[in-house]
């Protein structure tokens, strides 16, 4: 359709008076200088180009690849769980507790630290001080953290143990503190006016405002948790992750396969069961 | 017997909430504090508990200055002193025997009140208040399940609980529909008689306000602008207190209540000698 037939025939007089102004609009740039702006685009093209170019990429290795990547999807879709059942299960042992028992120590630990890292509770050392614990647990990654333990205490799943309960503290802290910051203050007003104290601010207005989303972190927590725990057993920190490295180092990726899928399907399990506790806590 | 003296309060934002207000609350009285939004009045009250730190003038309940207290001494005495809340202000994931039974606070330790182990007395007390508010059937519910009016008259049995001297009551009726207002302002007033209690009460409505209550204090801009019987609001005070507007409407709805009245009876039915029970 031409475009002249788009717009509806105009009033005669309102034609002119558009005709006489000719006003035109312009969405304003985001950056308001032209020649910044034409130089900062410029400028991000090279640094992509010539960091393109320095990726030097072995295209024969490459190659090489498609076929690896080909025989472990093929692991991948007839897995082997027999040849090597029993690894799979210590680990798997292995990853069930160390995620657990790190989620339970992670929540018990973190809940103190969540209240002193909210603002509207804690005076402010306190808060300062949960706050700094909260940003260094924050700040070093999983991987990072379990090199460290497992130099520390040795191969195995106390690392993992440990690492974890770490990484939960400064996940839920965070989160329970910004929660708590959130809450209804005239229900925590109520409560002071009866004459309670601190920590029966804490039970009787604090508590029942935030328990449904702890509940609902710490089910989600421990899924995160099953998860990393296959990723640091890659650094030595036990449980399924070493198993799985195991495999792929031994180019058995029938079994690694095996692995994925186990996992895959506990995470998903946990996915749908922590979904449905969340609904019911509410 | 409550006595404010010159009291001010000063927002760290430079507003000034009271310039220097003063009145007394013999006991038994009922002080309906009116005046446009932002005149001080949720302000005043919350300086009478230190809900809002006050910064001049000083507060008396009988011959205990309220304004120098320690932190201490202050929970002692927020005990004695009920709240009604706007809002109602109930914790919505509590039931609303743990709601009532949260009056008590200050009086029970903290392992107590964790373990929801009240002594005897206390829990007895809920269940009588709960039956005198008449929601008793609704004990065990989340007070989230509530309806506006029930939810209220919890919030009232909260304040009862405390065995309060004095009710400092914020907006009772501002969420709820005029019926339940009057209801609410009925049962209110009917305990503060049973009890002999002084209460402030802040509100709104100007003709709910007349109807219910002993005393207005009219407060505009931090200032007392009026003092005196709610017969006494004519145009040209409320005037005063609100700015200039036909006031001649208003009027003409005026009427006392002192007595409830027999079709607002049903919630009271046969209450007489739980009176007698509680007094």
């Amino acid at each position: 359709m031409a475009n002249s037939n788009a717009a509806p025939p105009l009033p005669e007089t309102h034609e002119t008076v558009t005709r006489a102004m000719e006003r035109v609009w312009h969405r304003p740039p985001l950056i308001r200088n032209r020649a910044l702006r034409w130089t900062s685009a410029a400028a991000a093209l090279i640094y992509l180009g010539l960091a393109l170019n320095s990726l030097d990429v072995n295209w024969l290795r490459v190659y090489e690849g498609f076929d690896r990547g080909w025989r472990f999807a093929r692991g991948f879709l007839l897995p082997d769980f027999i040849s090597r059942w029993s690894d799979i299960v210590i680990g798997m042992q292995e990853s069930l507790t160390m995620s657990f028992t790190s989620t339970v120590v992670g929540v018990l630990l973190s809940v103190p630290i969540g209240i002193g890292a909210a603002r509207n509770l804690a005076p402010p050392p306190v808060y300062l001080l949960c706050r700094a614990v909260i940003a260094l647990s924050r700040s070093l990654q999983e991987i990072i953290v379990a090199i460290f333990f497992v130099a520390m205490f040795g191969f195995g799943p106390f690392a993992g143990f440990l690492t974890l309960s770490f990484a939960t503290i400064g996940f839920l802290s965070k989160l329970l503190a910004e929660d708590i910051e959130d809450v209804d203050e005239s229900q925590a007003e109520a409560i002071r006016a009866t004459g309670a104290g601190w920590w029966q601010l804490v039970n009787y207005a604090i508590q029942p405002q935030v328990m449904p989303r702890l509940i609902g972190l710490s089910c989600y927590r421990l899924d995160i948790n099953f998860r990393e725990s296959a990723v640091i057993g890659i650094v030595g920190a036990g449980g399924i992750g070493a198993t799985l490295n195991t495999a792929m180092d031994r180019y058995e990726y029938d079994s690694a396969g095996a692995v994925l899928i186990l996992i895959i399907a506990i995470v998903m399990a946990a996915e749908y069961s922590s979904g449905y506790v969340r609904k019911w806590v509410q | 017997m409550l006595r404010i003296d010159n009291l001010r309060k000063r927002y760290r934002t430079g507003d000034e909430a009271l310039k220097g207000v003063s009145f007394a609350v013999p006991s038994g009285q009922i002080v309906g504090l009116i005046g446009p939004s932002g005149a001080g009045k949720s302000t005043l009250i919350r300086c009478v508990n230190r809900l809002v730190e006050p910064t001049g003038g000083r507060i008396f309940l009988d011959d205990l200055e309220l304004t120098t207290l320690s932190r201490a001494e202050l929970r002692k005495v927020r005990r004695r002193i009920g709240m009604i809340f706007q809002e109602f202000a109930l914790v919505e994931r509590l039931t609303v025997m743990e709601n009532v039974l949260s009056g008590r606070l200050g009086y029970v330790s903290f392992w107590r009140s964790f373990a929801r182990c009240y002594p005897p007395a206390d829990v007895d007390k809920a269940f009588a208040l709960l039956e005198r508010v008449g929601v008793l059937d609704q004990t065990d519910k989340r007070a989230d399940a509530l309806s506006g009016g029930q939810r209220q008259r919890v919030g009232v049995a909260r304040a009862l609980e405390q065995d309060p001297e004095l009710l400092l009551i914020d907006e009772p009726t501002a969420s709820l529909d005029p019926k339940t207002s009057r209801q609410i302002m009925r049962l209110i007033r009917e305990i503060c008689a049973e009890r002999n209690l002084p209460a402030i009460i802040n509100i709104h409505d100007v003709l709910l306000a007349q109807a219910f209550v002993d005393r207005i204090v009219g407060l505009r801009a931090g200032d007392v602008v009026f003092d005196g019987p709610p017969s006494d609001l004519s145009p040209e005070v409320l005037t005063r207190i609100y700015g200039e507007e036909d006031w001649t409407a208003l009027q003409r709805g005026q009427e006392r209540e002192d007595e409830p009245s027999a079709s607002d009876r049903k919630i009271v039915d046969g209450e007489l000698e739980r009176r007698t029970t509680l007094a």
